[in-house]
């Protein structure tokens, strides 16, 4: 059977990685309500501003469905806004989210737009690649079982747990598909969760 | 691009890897990033975050909102910095901010102060009758357009976003659905066209035919498109999004109706679930009166003809 991959479509750049994943061959679905889940073997939170797709998460129960779709075995990759809203503790906010990534993470921490940017980054598994970093978070601390696949200035930028993966960069801006490649053959391993 | 410029976009950092600030691609990436949202217009800190909590993407800081730029006449100019400043201190999404056509001192002022975007906006009195060199800013640029000629030519000047220019201030949606509607039918015209017929176009649009073709290819803009200019309710933004809209900005739409908090909250809802009508019946329903409005034959100015 194919590989059916959904991207939440509350609001962000959810586009760019649906095209992505059609690069990548597998099947795609725009996620916007708790329906929508039915058929998907992992989801990608896109970018986007956190605040607002959690607050549109919680108003039709959707993430709720989204931890539990997790827990039995959904693979989920955060880009940006995503990670944020993946992580478990939000330094400095009380804003919803889905708390499946045992990470501290500091939203805007480079500063506004103007100090948003490009830069090389390498990463584990994967090489050289292309970081677009737009207002981004910065991870600030990694909890046990959390692995980091590639770092900036010492500061994490990509990081995995078993099947959640959460970058503070824009891979899906690039038109270098390695990382959602990495993502989908994450998708495919199936992780016994909690067992 | 001149030396200034390039001086900026080339730092290295200390790691020895090369950090590029100020991109097209960094700038474009914002607007991609506000898709599917609603930027709100804001007078003030209380208003910013009440926008904030009701699901805003983005604010855009003004002195005030266009309707009572409408009433009020006069020269409308860029907001007092120490109101933006204000509005930037109070929440955590990005801010916009507005300047005069063709204003570089403004739009300069506004990058010093560190706004998110600038909407180089014929909401305000224009300082000019050319638009500003936007590529000459780190700032990313928003700017209206009522049709691919005029969106194109914002583009190549360097705008990373474009927004319909609608009828600002009226709360009436003809305008702004006449422009994505102009702006879809003159897309579609460009499958058929030769590349003999192309090249003419771009003569007759005044723009660089590599814009041109990049729309033919995509079938939209080569950047984030939002509607603008007369939004007023949760199905306002529904239709503009029907339309192939990105996203949305709401003016006066929010602030004059007569519940601002559970108005913005039901467009951002709408512009999200924008395909989904039950839905949008359900979040419509008891908002109260939306802004009165304005009929488009008995406005004694159009925004719309400033800058072209």
């Amino acid at each position: 059977m194919m590989t059916t991959i959904g991207v939440l479509a509350l609001q962000g750049d959810f586009r760019e990685h649906i095209e992505m994943l059609k690069k990548c061959k597998v099947n795609t679905a725009e996620i916007r309500l708790p329906e929508d889940l039915k058929d998907i073997d992992g989801l990608i939170i896109p970018g986007g501003e956190s605040t607002v797709m959690g607050n549109l998460m919680q108003r039709h129960n959707l993430g709720r469905e989204i931890i539990k779709k997790h827990k039995s075995g959904m693979a989920v990759y955060g880009t940006c806004a995503g990670a944020i809203l993946l992580a478990k503790d939000i330094l400095g906010s009380r804003q919803p989210r889905l708390n499946l990534l045992d990470i501290s993470i500091k939203r805007n921490d480079y500063g506004r737009q103007i100090d948003s940017f490009e830069s090389e980054l390498k990463i584990e598994g994967i090489g050289n690649f292309s970081g677009i970093f737009i207002r981004a978070p910065v991870i600030e601390k990694v909890n046990k079982g959390v692995k980091v696949l590639s770092r900036l200035n010492s500061k994490p930028v990509l990081v995995q747990k078993e099947n959640v993966l959460a970058s503070t960069f824009h891979p899906e801006l690039t038109r270098d598909k390695r990382v959602h490649e990495y993502f989908v053959r994450l998708v495919r391993k199936k992780f016994m969760i909690g067992v | 691009m001149n030396q200034k410029v390039y001086k900026f976009r080339q730092i290295v950092c200390r790691r020895g890897f090369k950090i590029q600030k100020g991109t097209f691609l960094l700038k474009k990436g914002l607007a991609e990033m506000l898709k599917g949202g609603v930027i709100m217009d804001v007078v003030n800190a209380e208003h910013a975050k009440i926008a904030e909590k009701a699901g805003a993407v983005a604010v855009m800081a003004l002195e005030r909102v266009p309707a009572d730029i409408r009433k009020a006449g006069g020269v409308a100019r860029m907001a007092d910095p120490l109101k933006i400043k204000e509005i930037m201190s109070s929440v955590t999404i990005p801010v916009m901010a507005k300047c005069r056509i063709g204003h570089i001192a403004e739009a300069r002022v506004l990058e010093a102060l560190g706004v998110d975007y600038i909407d180089e906006s014929e909401v305000l009195t224009p300082a000019d009758d050319r638009h500003i060199s936007k590529q000459d800013f780190k700032v990313p640029f928003v700017c209206g357009a009522r049709n691919l000629g005029e969106a194109l030519r914002r583009i190549s000047e360097g705008a990373a976003m474009i927004r319909t220019k609608g009828e600002a201030g009226t709360g009436n949606i003809i305008e702004a659905v006449k422009h994505i509607r102009c702006i879809n039918e003159e897309i579609d015209l460009l499958q058929n066209l030769s590349q003999k017929e192309l090249n003419e176009k771009a003569k007759e649009y005044r723009v660089p035919f590599h814009l041109l073709l990049a729309a033919k290819k995509l079938k939209r803009l080569p950047v984030v498109n939002f509607a603008a200019g007369g939004v007023a309710t949760p199905a306002d933004a529904a239709l503009m999004m029907l339309l192939g809209c990105d996203g949305i900005f709401v003016g006066s739409g929010i602030f004059k109706s007569q519940k601002p908090y559970e108005t913005a909250k039901a467009v951002v809802e709408a512009t999200t679930h924008f395909d989904r009508p039950q839905l949008i019946a359900k979040i419509s329903a008891g908002l109260g009166e939306p802004m009165k409005g304005l009929d488009i034959k008995e406005l004694e100015i159009r925004l719309q003809e400033r800058g072209n």
